[in-house]
């Protein structure tokens, strides 16, 4: 998603003299090209998260549409309060990119990994929350963005997450891509899991459940057309995410269940409320937290054995 | 400049900031009275501002970063003619427009939200890179206080501005010497040699000299290619004696009779010269 970021972001640039890039001293060589077309408008802003964010939020009240590019948690996390006053109370229009969703950086340790960023952007007003699930998702994300008002977050995974939409969807921010029609289950992802929500309904198709794949790549606003479709027509609803159980996706769809009072079977899969003090790949560190494809399939064909007659 | 004109308007705001205080029942009136004459002296004579077109790209930028001392700032718009006067009769009040730290653009002339300290700065250097960028001639000021100087986010700002050669950004500081509970010099000092090392054109002032003031911002960048730091000594509570240097009234509101009190210092015939000026 990274390179499909940057790749995207420079054909943006090109169309929109406004768009400039900021990054947090990460991104060793894959803006080069950005910087040599682009000289004016790239800046490394150094280790220094709070102040590139407060930058980016001066030149968006000037006039331009800023990007600032770091690890997720140094993106979000440790210029929260920047992203809160400066952006969000403000209503600039700033795209914080945070590379590194979930556990993309999984053998760097818990400092790099991404699993409460959703939950606090999600949180903040005039703040949309966009995990695009692939890098073809990533890329229509980023052209997206500029037509946008107001901050985005945008989320990503890192570089080489497998591609998964063979032909470009038609993409809008706010609005689920459902790849995949079924009625036993939904499986409702977000960010870097939409391969694995892939697999797994292919796994369990095997079984003869059918799965409705859905790409919730807008975190918030929630479609919530998409959701109502999955509620009424689905036997249950599954959301999957590379992200604490707490307050990400399975968080808001279980608020908006609530909230409209409707009844549906849901069940969250996502990190455990913990530090991963064990060192370990992504694959492997999914495969802790049971969001690994041969896990899920196996977890919703038994809930679905068990909860037959509802 | 017609310095008797600035110091009739700096006591009127003053006489404002105190009325708003004590209608309001809020704090901070200390924050406020201390950097009356360096917002007067910015907007009736610095900044190249227009209060019927509030929005006017070419406008030089003022941020408010010390969002506490809006009191000042609403009354400064007021006197310079940005919104009327009996908006503030709406500060601190049920929903009203104007809070204790203002929101953006709540009233005419309120660039950005304020209240938690350190934020200002950065955005302004934002701000005035965006100038840049866009090849527009406008000038943006922040001022800050003194306790603001202890969050990390000013000095990465105060890193970043030089490296960028932003000489179209002035960071003013009302160096009152207080924090909300200790004396600020003793962590700072020595004070104007860290902005100058820091690459920063750098000016130490009196804060309520108004043609040192004047002066002093008339002459920004004061080294060119560098951003300006201007460190404006003040006095906390500046113009009312029994507020003068007293932590007391970052706290409290001034009843009925601290407001006569006041109102009667302040608009009395031969406003006194009192012992509380700092200069450097």
């Amino acid at each position: 998603m990274r390179n499909a970021f940057i790749r995207s972001l420079t054909a943006l640039a090109q169309q929109d003299e406004r768009v400039v890039l900021l990054t947090g001293d990460l991104g060793y060589k894959i803006f080069d090209e950005f910087a040599e077309r682009f000289p004016g408008r790239f800046l490394n802003a150094g280790v220094a998260e709070a102040n590139m964010t407060g930058v980016a939020a001066g030149l968006a009240l000037g006039g331009l549409r800023p990007f600032t590019y770091s690890i997720v948690p140094f993106a979000t996390l440790r210029c929260f309060e920047q992203i809160r006053n400066d952006i969000c109370y403000n209503n600039a229009g700033v795209t914080i990119v945070g590379v590194g969703g979930g556990y993309s950086y999984g053998p760097n340790g818990p400092s790099h990994h991404g699993l409460e960023d959703i939950a606090v952007m999600r949180a903040l007003p005039n703040m949309t929350v966009v995990c695009p699930g692939d890098p073809v998702e990533a890329e229509l994300a980023v052209l997206a963005s500029a037509s946008h008002r107001g901050a985005i977050y945008l989320r990503l995974g890192r570089a080489g997450d497998p591609v998964v939409h063979l032909q470009p969807p038609q993409f809008r921010i706010g609005q689920a891509i459902t790849l995949r029609q079924g009625t036993d289950c939904a499986l409702i992802s977000t960010g870097g899991m939409l391969p694995v929500a892939v697999a797994a309904a292919d796994l369990l198709e095997a079984e003869g459940i059918s799965s409705r794949v859905v790409s919730m790549h807008t975190v918030k606003p929630l479609d919530q057309t998409t959701l109502r479709g999955c509620c009424l027509e689905c036997r249950a609803m599954f959301t999957l995410e590379e992200h604490s159980m707490i307050g990400g996706l399975g968080a808001a769809v279980s608020e908006w269940l609530a909230a409209n009072d409707l009844r549906c079977r849901l069940r969250c899969f996502g990190t455990a409320d913990r530090f991963m003090h064990c060192s370990g790949s992504q694959a492997y560190l999914r495969q802790r937290d049971g969001l690994a494809a041969e896990q899920i399939a196996a977890e919703v064909s038994s809930w679905l054995k068990e909860h037959r007659r509802c | 400049m017609d310095m008797t004109d600035l110091e009739g308007r700096a006591r009127q705001v003053r006489a404002r900031v105190l009325e708003m205080a004590h209608a309001g029942g809020s704090p901070h009136v200390g924050s406020a009275l201390s950097c009356v004459d360096l917002l007067v002296g910015l907007y009736f004579s610095v900044l190249r501002i227009h209060p019927a077109r509030p929005e006017d790209e070419a406008r030089d930028r003022f941020i408010l970063s010390k969002g506490h001392g809006c009191m000042a700032q609403y009354a400064v718009l007021v006197e310079r003619g940005f919104f009327p006067a009996s908006l503030l009769d709406e500060y601190a009040r049920d929903g009203g427009c104007l809070s204790e730290h203002p929101s953006p653009r709540c009233v005419p002339g309120i660039e950005l939200a304020a209240g938690s300290l350190g934020h200002g700065l950065p955005v302004g250097a934002g701000l005035a890179l965006a100038a840049r960028m866009r090849r527009q001639s406008y000038r943006v000021f922040v001022l800050i206080s003194d306790a603001e100087c202890y969050e990390g986010s000013v000095w990465e700002a105060a890193l970043f501005a030089p490296a960028q050669r932003l000489d179209n950004l002035v960071a003013l500081i009302d160096y009152n010497n207080w924090s909300a509970m200790s004396r600020t010099s003793p962590v700072l000092e020595p004070f104007s040699t860290k902005w100058g090392a820091f690459g920063w054109g750098v000016a130490d002032i009196d804060g309520h000299d108004l043609p040192a003031i004047v002066s002093t911002l008339a002459g920004v960048p004061l080294e060119p290619g560098r951003p300006t730091a201007v460190i404006a000594h003040t006095t906390k509570g500046k113009g009312v004696s029994f507020m003068e240097d007293d932590l007391e009234w970052h706290y409290r509101p001034p009843n009925k009779d601290d407001l006569e009190r006041a109102l009667a210092e302040i608009n009395g015939p031969t406003p006194r010269r009192s012992s509380g000026d700092r200069r450097p």
